[in-house]
This record gives C-alpha cells, structure tokens and sequence, in this order.
C-alpha cells in the first residue's frame, strides 16, 4: 500500500472532483486583492453582483431546507367527522417518529444503501482499471476508447433507464433473447435480480464520467516520477499499484463520495423500469417513498423523509471523507 | 496491432499482456456502445419488426424517416412540443445561470468584504447535497404559493447553479488580473461595464463549461419538472417519453417512443463531442487553476 518514498514528497496530487466540489475551496482562495481606496459607493458594488444570484439561491435552496423542516414538524389535524378545515398543529418529532417506524420507508433506505454498497465500489474498480488501461503508455485506440466509455454520461438518466428497461423487458429483451440461446432463462425484472439490473443501469451510466475523473488526476502524475520508478524495475500493475493509485487518492476520494450521493438520490431509473416491473413497488426508494407521500397529499410526511434522505445521506458522505481521512492520516 | 518482436530496440512488452489489455478495453466499449447501438438500430425499424428481429441488427426495411414522421404528428405534435419544451428551459435556464454565476463568481474572486467566505462556503455547501432533495420541498413549497404546473417553476430552479458560481470564481480568480481592472477603473468605466467589458471576455471559457453543464443538467432532470408539471404541453422531452412508456405502447407505440428517446439524445451528444475541451475541464475543475 504505501507508495515509494521518493514519490510522496513531491507528488503534486491534484484534486479532482466530479461537479468540481473539493470539500473545501482548493482553488486560489486568497488571490484577490482588495482596492480599498474608499469610494464608499463601491462598498456595496459586491452586493449589487451577488444580489440576482444569491436572490434566487435563498429561494431555491436555502428556504425548501427551512420549508420542509419547519413542514415535518407540523401535522394536519382533522377534527371530529370532517365538517371544519383541517388545522395544522405543532407535532414535535412525531413526523420522525412515524417515518422511522414506517417499515416501507425504513426498507426502501437500508434497500438503497445495500445497492450502494455493491454497485459503488464495483463500478470505481471498473472506473479506475479502465483509467489505468487507457493511462498506459502502449495502449492503442485512447481516444476511441475514451469517447466510447463516456457517451453513456451524455445520455439522460431517464433516457438510459428507458433503454434499459426495453433491454430488460421480459418478453421481448435481446439480452434475455441471446441468454436463452445457450440455455439460460433470465428475467431481468424478477425481484431478486432487480437490484441488480438498477445497479447495471448506474454503473453503465457512470463508469465512464469516473473513469474521465481518475484518468485526468492520472496524466497530472509528472512523467519523471513513473519512469523513476519505471528505471526501478517498477512496471505495470505494481507500477500502478505503488505509484499510481496513491497519487490519485483525492479524485477517488472525490468520485467515491459523489456516487455515494448519487446512489443515495435513486429515482429515475427505477421509476422508469417500473413500466417493465409492475413488481417494483412505488416507494422502492426513499425519494420514491417521499414521493408517494406527496401524491397521497401527506405533505408533512413528505417533508420529513425528505429531511431523514438528507441526514442519511449527509451522514454516509462526510462519516466516509472523515473515515478515509483518518485512516489516510494513519497510512 | 503491431507485433512485438523479440530482442527488439525497446524493451518488448508482452504480447499475451497487451492482447489481454486490448480485450478488456473492447469488453467495456461493448458495454458502453451496445445500448445505444441497440437504440439507434430500433429507431429504424417499424413496430412489427422491432420485436420479431434481432436487437442488435437491422430488419429488412429502414423506416427511420417514416417513424420520425410519425412521432412528430402524434397526438397533435406533442413531441416537437416536448423538444421545444426543453430547448427553451435547457437554452434559456443555462444562458440565465451562466450570467448569475458569472457575476456571483467574478465578485468573491475579485472584491473583499465582510462575509465573502462565508457566503462561499454555504455556496460549496450546496454542491454537496444532491439536487433531487431540493425538488420535493421546492414542489411542497410552490404549491404553496401557486406556482406549480407554470414555467417557472421549472425555469426559476433551473438558472441557479452553485457549482457554475464556484467554477467562474475559481476561473476568475485565477484568469481575470487585478490590473486589467484597475486600468479600466483609471478609464472611469463603472464597475458593472468592467465586468461586461472586460471580465466577461476573459472569463468566456470557463463561461462555457458552466453553460454547457448547466445545459445537461436542466436537458437531463426529470424529478423537478414531473413533479412540477401537470399539463403535457409544458413539459420537457423526458417526462414526456416517460408518461409515453408507462402507458405500454397503448396509446404511442414503442417504435416510435424509441425514435422519440433517440431524437431527445442526439442535441445533447452532438454538444458533447463539440464540446470536448469544455467537459473536460468541468470534470476536472478541480485543476482548472
């Protein structure tokens, strides 16, 4: 695991994040300059430019967090045979409570969290051997290759998972088709493989963006470094073992969270599969779940898984960085 | 290939290796290319055949034409409705969220004052937690205050883009120099025709990566505007196709709901390879320095 000693001094590594979110602002924070020569009417020019922006960030970000918790605290209350409008009453955690002991919910997140587990890692393996492969020098066709594996990222989500599910589709899927010729009998849609085909869809989708991830934190290695210890007798996959991988720890770092995110968010592909799996229930995921709450008029309900999601979610991400760094800190 | 003869100038790599390395890398453009293969395949075929032939190959008639024909006269035309839908919230929201960005961005770069981290800081903040978990509280909230089943309402989420904000502050800070500014403050220019004049042009790279991400993103949603939208005629490309397979083939066929997915993917993959230097620089914006 530890990488040569010549190559942690030096090694530039980059962050490279996905969405270019580094944790922390990595870029050259501190460089501007202040022009303090005190035309008072300048003191507000910074206001003016953040002003359209930070308008509509309040309103599309901030207050839907404020809005749904204040909303999960709350409970429509009917009273009697319904003759009077429901009034809203302050329900404390009670909104919790309930989702927590919604078993349908609970499941559909410990569901969500199993697919992560498989599909995040299978899909950075793939991710990162594609990388490797496509960063050797002797390699031909990296630029075929490279485009190849990407176009999946341009295609939209629920476009993907339409494609998938006509794949899927038990009656009438090639794939299924092609299987049953040398005598095996898939259902694709069936609830056991369920999970798996939804995971096929994400890592089909996303290898590619984490491959271009990984494969520019690869080529912002200096060369000196990997012929150094390419004239060490280091090559190939020791080469990139020893070398390599660690130098490129950030951007897997980064790419590890961000599918962690957006496993957690699960939605289109497994509403659009629905079409082809009657047996996918409607609350398959959380934001599914939240969903059906929305459309059953639970509105509060709503509210307070979409509060649970986040919580869970900003609990998996930053207890992972935190667990990656600590132990990075151990290495 | 080339073949690697033994005792040769440069060290010989081993062949049965680079055959294994060629293998794998065919294996996962397979896996990669083959849905979409089997989509551009399917959109040529009439209903009959789509089924009944091979997925992966061409039936004896090439009915592209004629099912594009059809799509775009379904039920009144919706579908050219749908692309139009989504041209309009995709251009317009990415054109709108570029500027605010820009703006947002050029000013935590280039200007101190009191909170200017902070402000930063909540902006990283929101990159982090996922889009889709704005959307039902946004729903919750807009219905509230009518605003649900309007333009806006998909509009107005649209043209706010954090990580646009943090990708032209990065770029600005590190592209757009403090003289520049200072000269054109010396010409007596104000401070928004400095930006207009002067860092806009600069910055014009980083402008387009935050239009084209902002682009993809709106073209790709699918939770915010099936949430928010009731009626078809304002909804984009991918709800429409969606509400079109759940209805298995009864009222749209899925040869033509097939061309319909086909159609919708080409604007974005043609943005893409044009775009190439752009992505690359969004993915990694980290080292955009």
């Amino acid at each position: 695991m530890h990488p040569a000693p010549t190559t942690t001094t030096t090694a530039p590594a980059r962050p490279t994040g996905p969405a270019g979110a580094a944790p922390e602002p990595s870029g050259p924070a501190a460089a501007p300059v202040p022009r303090g020569r005190g035309v008072d009417w300048r003191r507000w020019t910074p206001l003016g430019f953040l002003l359209p922006f930070g308008a509509l960030f309040l309103i599309t970000f901030v207050a839907p967090i404020c809005y749904a918790v204040h909303q999960s605290l709350f409970r429509l209350h009917r009273s009697g045979l319904g003759l009077t409008p429901p009034a809203t009453v302050f329900t404390g955690f009670s909104n919790y409570t309930d989702a927590l002991a919604d078993d349908a919910f609970t499941s559909s997140v410990v569901r969500v969290v199993l697919i992560g587990a498989v599909q995040v890692p299978l899909m950075l393996g793939l991710a990162l051997v594609l990388a490797l492969l496509l960063d050797a020098r002797r390699t031909p066709g990296k630029r075929f290759f490279r485009l190849a594996f990407f176009l999946p990222y341009a295609i939209p989500g629920v476009i993907g998972g339409l494609m998938w599910s006509f794949l899927y589709q038990p009656d009438v899927s090639p794939i299924a088709d092609a299987l049953a010729g040398v005598g095996l009998h898939v259902d694709f849609t069936s609830d056991g493989l369920l999970p798996w085909s939804v995971g096929n869809i994400l890592t089909w989708g996303w290898t590619g963006y984490n491959m271009i991830v990984i494969h520019s934190a690869l080529k912002a290695i200096p060369g000196e470094l990997t012929e150094a210890a390419a004239l060490d007798g280091c090559t190939g996959w020791r080469l990139a073992w020893h070398v390599k991988i660690p130098l490129v720890r950030p951007a897997l770092l980064m790419t590890t969270v961000f599918s962690i995110i957006g496993t957690a968010q699960l939605y289109n592909e497994p509403v659009v599969m629905k079409a082809v799996a009657p047996n996918l229930s409607s609350n398959w995921t959380p934001i599914m779940a939240a969903q059906n709450e929305v459309a059953a008029n639970n509105y509060h309900a709503a509210a307070t898984r979409s509060v649970l999601l986040a919580l869970v979610i900003f609990v998996l991400s930053f207890g992972f960085m935190r667990f990656v760094n600590k132990r990075g800190a151990a290495l | 290939m080339r073949t690697t003869r033994p005792g040769g100038p440069v060290r010989a790599a081993n062949p049965a290796g680079r055959i294994g390395v060629l293998a794998v890398l065919v294996l996962a453009a397979a896996y990669s290319l083959l849905p979409v293969w089997w989509l551009v395949v399917s959109a040529t075929k009439g209903s009959s055949d789509l089924f009944s032939s091979n997925g992966f190959w061409f039936a004896g008639r090439i009915e592209i034409v004629h099912n594009i024909s059809t799509l775009l006269g379904v039920q009144d035309g919706i579908y050219g409705r749908w692309l139009l839908n989504s041209l309009l919230y995709a251009v317009g929201g990415a054109a709108a969220a570029t500027l605010l960005s820009a703006m947002a961005g050029y000013v935590l770069a280039k200007y101190t004052f009191r909170g200017r981290e902070a402000v930063f800081n909540t902006v990283l903040g929101a990159i982090l937690i996922p889009a889709p978990l704005f959307a039902l509280p946004l729903y919750l909230m807009f219905s509230a205050t009518h605003l649900v089943n309007t333009f806006w309402a998909v509009f107005i989420p649209s043209i706010v883009s954090p990580f646009g904000v943090y990708l032209s502050r990065i770029y600005a800070a590190a592209a757009v120099p403090d003289e520049l500014l200072e000269a054109g403050r010396i010409d007596g220019a104000g401070e928004f025709r400095i930006f207009r004049s002067i860092a806009l042009r600069v910055l014009q790279p980083s402008l387009v990566t935050i239009f084209l991400f902002q682009f993809v993103t709106i073209w790709t949603n699918y939770l915010l505007p099936s949430l928010m939208l009731a009626s078809d005629r304002l909804q984009p490309v991918t709800v429409g196709l969606v509400a079109w397979k759940e209805q298995r083939g009864q009222t749209v066929p899925y040869n033509l709901i097939i061309t319909g997915a086909l159609l919708s993917v080409v604007p974005i993959v043609v943005m893409f390879l044009l775009l190439q230097r752009y992505w690359k620089a969004g993915l990694t914006s980290g080292s955009v320095k």
